[in-house]
């Protein structure tokens, strides 16, 4: 048996290797925003200055990329927490023949059908629809993409609400849409929350799918236009990167913790692709 | 894109569907409409597309792109006699081999092991690390990498003390992207194996403990059936996962020249810049023939774990 000692002192090496591993890379994006020279090295700043985030604000397309990648993300949001919720809310109230295997499927799908595996069609088939360099067509392919996990979750969760409160309202004569929109949502209001952030956090940060369909630098999301940033000499601009970088990731990592505060580390609702 | 709920294994609640709210057949299906759309329009309807683009000679530009012709299976012929094709696979294959079978399912089972009695700060703060790799957008993530494996200002080659450094992401691309990989994904299989591990009776461990057995025995013999199933579901969701990933493109393009030109990039390469979406679209339909294969076996894996759970 190893002797105990040893086993401290190999628990020490493995913690500090895993903790440098993973926390060099994160340390520059804390410190070359604010460096006025910045270098891929990682380092304290040498001469700290704000002006890197000035010059978020002088470039042309910078600003506009966060206010694509936020129509982006509250677009698909909308879309699917809207259609999602009826789904959800239909599938597990009413009698729907092949419920379970519908939702299998579409799971399935959603897991094959991605997309790498579906660029080709997807792109020919919003240049057919004439939809290149719209919000709107990512809004609509992100959407298929995540309504079916979406429905998923959310009827796992209305599933759980009782139904004595829809039945009473019933008795008093209130209407489908009504039990819907006054007693349903409200109950179900940290079940819609959770999918809200869940589709704002993959939109967010989702590349591929706005990279082919937007060509037109004005409509590009963050995701896409931080690989543009270069200086007049072509080489990467250091500066505008790290200090854009940390712009575009702090709405995440704050809704993250807004959803762990909240709602604990959710296992199945913290998964990104 | 949000495949992997089904994690920790999809149970459908089978509650009795009474209609309570009086929704009745008709009320309900219009409720369920718009999604089926969108999923029928944006997701089905793409991947049975896949199988008529393929067999044509569709291109983006030129005769072919008003008038594509129907070539058969001309186009996977042409594939499966391609030896660029074949090295992206092989490349796909490694990457999916290096950086997730091996490398996100071992440091996340080895940093779950690790960290299963350690001091509860010393453990949140090193999870909470590896799950900001995981939670941080990829282009940022790819950037951080491209830093700290930069040929002069680099960090890796400041601690290995190379000067003049090692052009890492030139010289070793596939290295460059599988370390990428493992750094962003190991979240994952780590928060899996520690909910797995917490499923391991501690009174075993102790009769372990007390019979004397090695770390290396007691790993063997008491935790390993208990988590097998686990660590099988793991690793086909993030193999998965990783044979679908584009964002080592984001870090080395697929070059330098072909060299890190995974299939997810090759697709892109052939299909949007070369324009030849027939071509591309007969590869894509295997890579969809590959997802499709995985997730049954998933499926399968899954059922049965829950079954003997």
């Amino acid at each position: 048996m190893i002797p105990t000692v040893v086993r401290r002192i190999m628990f020490y090496v493995l913690v500090g290797f895993g903790t440098a591993f993973f926390a060099l890379p994160v340390l520059w994006l804390l410190s070359a925003p604010f460096d006025d020279t910045p270098t891929y090295a990682v380092r304290p700043p040498r001469e700290f200055t704000l002006a890197n985030f000035q010059a978020i604000l002088d470039n042309r397309y910078a600003v506009g990329s966060l206010v694509n990648s936020t129509i982006l993300s509250l677009g698909t949001m909308v879309l699917v927490v809207v259609s999602a919720a009826l789904a959800a809310y239909a599938l597990s109230r009413a009698q729907v023949p092949g419920r379970d295997a519908l939702i299998y499927l579409l799971l399935l799908l959603s897991s094959v059908v991605t997309g790498t595996a579906a660029m080709v069609p997807i792109f020919l088939l919003i240049f057919e629809l004439g939809l290149i360099d719209s919000h709107f067509g990512v809004v609509l392919v992100l959407s298929g993409g995540l309504l079916p996990a979406a429905i998923f979750l959310l009827k796992d969760f209305i599933d759980t609400i009782p139904r004595s409160y829809e039945e009473s309202a019933r008795v008093f004569g209130a209407s489908p849409l009504q039990i819907l929109r006054q007693i349903v949502v409200p109950v179900a209001r940290p079940g819609l929350a959770t999918i809200a952030v869940w589709t704002v956090v993959q939109v967010w940060g989702s590349f591929l799918t706005p990279f082919i369909l937007l060509r037109n630098q004005d409509k590009q999301p963050a995701a896409v236009l931080v690989r543009t940033f270069y200086t007049e000499g072509g080489s990467p601009n250091l500066g505008l990167i790290a200090a854009f970088s940390l712009i575009y990731s702090i709405p995440v990592v704050l809704m993250y913790l807004l959803a762990w505060s909240r709602y604990g580390f959710r296992f199945h609702g913290g998964i990104k692709s | 894109m949000s495949q992997a709920e089904a994690a920790v294994g999809v149970a459908p609640v089978r509650a009795t569907p009474t209609d309570v709210v009086g929704l009745g057949r008709l009320r309900a299906g219009g409720f369920i409409t718009p999604a089926l759309i969108l999923i029928g329009v944006f997701l089905v309807f793409p991947g049975v597309w896949t199988l008529y683009i393929g067999a044509t000679n569709f291109r983006l530009t030129g005769v072919a792109a008003r008038q594509p012709d129907f070539v058969g299976l001309e186009n996977y012929r042409r594939a499966l006699t391609d030896d660029t094709f074949y090295h992206s696979l092989w490349l796909t294959l490694l990457f999916v081999f290096g950086s997730a079978v091996i490398g996100q399912n071992g440091l996340g089972f080895t940093l779950a092991w690790a960290l299963r009695d350690a001091r509860a700060w010393v453990k949140r703060t090193i999870e909470a690390l590896v799950l900001l790799a995981w939670i941080l957008p990829s282009s940022v993530v790819a950037f951080l990498w491209i830093a700290m494996l930069d040929r002069d200002a680099g960090t890796v080659n400041a601690l290995l003390g190379r000067t003049p450094g090692v052009a890492w992401l030139i010289e070793y691309p596939m290295l460059g992207i599988i370390v990428f990989n493992i750094w962003r994904g190991t979240a994952f299989s780590m928060m899996l194996y520690s909910a797995a591990l917490s499923s391991v009776p501690p009174s075993h461990l102790e009769t372990a403990r007390l019979a004397g057995a090695t770390g290396a025995q007691t790993l063997r013999d008491v935790v390993f059936p208990h988590i097998r199933r686990y660590a099988l579901t793991n690793t086909l969701l993030i193999t998965l996962w990783t044979f679908n990933d584009f964002s080592p493109f984001l870090i080395t393009a697929g070059g330098p020249g072909r060299d890190s030109e995974i299939v997810a990039v090759y697709i892109y390469n052939t299909a949007i810049i070369g324009g030849e979406m027939g071509y591309s679209g007969a590869i894509s339909l295997i890579v969809l023939l590959m997802n499709l294969l995985l997730a049954l076996v998933y499926l399968r894996a899954a059922r049965t774990r829950r079954r003997s759970a």
